[in-house]
């Protein structure tokens, strides 16, 4: 009812006078919108270099026009396939354990009664989430190097008897990632969970007590269902991001014995686009990754809404 | 309410309750211990003497205790040069991203606007469609922001996030307020800094907060755009050049064991990691209530 009303109101009342009045809005907007323009639209004109062979001489308007040899040269290169799939893996794996974790980690703790324990293991929580990833990502490579704590323990308790060096073999990267994910984010994303928690009613916990539901199944059936629309939109928010996941952990923890799995599209884009100077195969492969991600978004919220759960729009 | 319920497990405690009991004991004891332990890891090798230290072994207290590494890392010029710039930008982004975030929440949250609707889909827009690593590149470049200090708080000033985070709780401010301030004859100017912004301290920490943080963690910006430029290197690339050189040796074939003196010592690198981490991990705790809400609101009501 309100919102009609003002929104009559808007219709009829753009006066003159309510014009001069808004005329400090309007300035306003006038520099955001050419703020937005100049950083966020402009370079969207650059997108025209993923089908020229660009040089940066000519410009964008007197390059050479390629049509779609950019997109076919990414896509018979052994190696964008391999980058492809490693982005979409590890952007997948991180998606579904962080997720995970934070869920878990909020449950556990909204068992916790006594507040003198829950607050300062709530603060430790949330401690990584403020660190940058260099600092992450070097304490991860100590404990995890040859004298560190993971080989030490290992070693300690009989599972191995000389230490493995963890970033020479592939088939521990992504696992690694993961974890370093889940390490520095878990406590930070279970705040809206947790959230989501306080707000459920507290009488249906108690209603459940008196029909005699253990604490298990409260969780089952009360909790878990409380959390669900959270969960869903975030979800929503994070399928578009599964292909942003991949950079500077990757980046910084990836060497040469790895790089087969550890590279991801915008490790590509640095690679071929900055280190190479050919702009064009860069744009094409950030592109790509634009459009993907799109599509990506798009598809979960239409999966949403048939089913009648949150949606982004 | 909580409490009494909480209570009656004590009473009706049945054996799935006490099992649950023993797996949230354990899950958290282990949780804490992970996060925790790496981190005090790192202080207490910063406080060990380097050659002592490559015998590894080292966990939860300095065996040879020494000041040498902070003494070494202070003594590094570029060290200082990095933490002037981090300082700089950090203290200006902060100030100037927020104001411009605010002022845009302001603008897109009065109900009366004509062009409210419009101003806000044009931002949220620039949340799903960007140009990418490269067009960008070249705009800073051909813009001249690259090489230069501006690059660190020009370009990231506004972010649609921000605003719509911001943008929620000003649109929770009852419109009455603002009316009345009209009626004494207040501009929008005036209703901005005089009667909105006072009522949205809790959020503008929260805010500065996200804001102060990427800032002081950014490193990335520092190598693609001034990588030639070390007068503007930030403390975090500086970190990175170090570590990145050990990191490295793990992937050659034979590791870090006998390269341990070419590359620069563990406790050297733990120092420096302690100074860049330092001030974020002793301010953090006191704004936990402030971004606990603004997560919170921003997140829930996107």
């Amino acid at each position: 009812m309100a919102r009609v009303k003002t929104q009559e109101k808007k219709k009829n009342a753009i006066s003159l006078k309510e014009m001069k009045r808004q005329w400090f809005l309007m300035t306003v907007s006038f520099f955001m919108v050419a703020y937005g323009i100049v950083f966020y639209y402009w370079p969207l004109t650059g997108w025209l270099m993923a089908f020229e062979n660009f040089k940066p001489k000519k410009g964008i308007l007197g390059s050479k026009f390629v049509g779609l040899d950019k997109f076919k040269f990414l896509f018979e290169d052994a190696v964008f396939i391999k980058v492809i799939r490693n982005t979409f893996a590890m952007g997948f794996i991180n998606l579904v354990t962080t997720t995970i974790m934070a869920v878990l980690f909020a449950i556990i703790l909204n068992e916790v009664r006594r507040a003198w324990i829950k607050k300062p293991i709530q603060t430790i929580s949330y401690l990584p989430h403020f660190l940058s990833w260099i600092v992450v990502t070097g304490i991860l490579h100590d404990s995890l190097s040859a004298s560190g704590i993971v080989n030490d323990l290992l070693m300690k308790f009989g599972f191995i008897d000389q230490a493995i060096n963890f970033f020479a073999f592939p088939k521990y990267f992504w696992g690694i990632v993961a974890f370093a994910q889940c390490w520095k984010e878990t406590g930070w994303n279970a705040i809206i969970y947790l959230a989501a928690i306080t707000a459920i009613d507290p009488n249906l916990y108690e209603a459940a007590s008196i029909d005699g539901a253990d604490r298990l199944q409260k969780i089952r059936y009360i909790t878990l269902p409380g959390i669900k629309p959270t969960f869903m939109i975030l979800l929503l928010m994070n399928v578009g991001n599964v292909l942003n996941a991949g950079f500077e952990v990757q980046y910084l923890l990836g060497n040469g014995l790895v790089q087969s799995v550890s590279q991801t599209i915008d490790i590509y884009v640095l690679k071929w686009g900055i280190s190479q100077n050919d702009y064009s195969l860069g744009t094409a492969a950030g592109l790509f990754k634009s459009a993907v991600s799109i599509l990506l978004i798009v598809v979960a919220n239409a999966i949403s809404r048939k089913y009648g759960e949150e949606r982004l729009f | 309410m909580r409490q009494d319920q909480h209570n009656n497990y004590k009473i009706r405690g049945t054996g799935r309750d006490k099992l649950l009991t023993v797996i949230v004991i354990v899950f958290l004891v282990a949780f804490t211990i992970v996060t925790l332990y790496p981190v005090v890891n790192t202080v207490v090798l910063s406080f060990n003497d380097g050659i002592d230290a490559v015998r590894g072994k080292i966990y939860l207290w300095p065996r040879k205790f020494s000041m040498k590494n902070y003494k070494t890392v202070l003594a590094m010029q570029n060290i200082w040069v990095g933490a002037r710039i981090t300082v700089a930008r950090t203290v200006l982004a902060t100030l100037t991203s927020l104001f411009a975030n605010a002022l845009l929440a302001f603008v897109v949250s009065r109900k009366r606007f004509l062009f409210k609707s419009g101003l806000s889909l044009f931002w949220v827009i620039t949340m799903y469609v960007n140009g990418g690593m490269i067009p960008i590149f070249l705009l800073y470049k051909n813009l001249g922001l690259t090489g230069t200090f501006h690059v660190y708080w020009i370009p990231g000033m506004i972010s649609a996030f921000n605003m719509l985070v911001m943008r929620t709780y000003m649109e929770g401010i009852p419109e009455s307020l603002e009316e009345s301030a009209q009626l004494d004859g207040a501009g929008y100017w005036t209703i901005f800094s005089r009667i909105i912004s006072p009522l949205c301290k809790p959020m503008y920490a929260t805010v500065a907060l996200f804001i102060a943080v990427w800032q002081w963690n950014s490193w990335f910006d520092a190598m693609l755009y001034n990588r030639m430029k070390t007068e503007y290197t930030t403390l975090q690339y500086e970190l990175m050049k170090l570590l990145s050189s050990v990191m490295q040796q793990s992937g050659s074939a034979e590791n870090a064991k006998n390269g341990a003196a070419t590359i620069t010592p563990v406790t050297i690198r733990a120092a420096t990691t302690v100074v860049t981490m330092l001030p974020i991990v002793c301010l953090y705790p006191f704004l936990q209530r402030y971004f606990v809400t603004g997560l919170t609101i921003g997140g829930v009501k996107e």
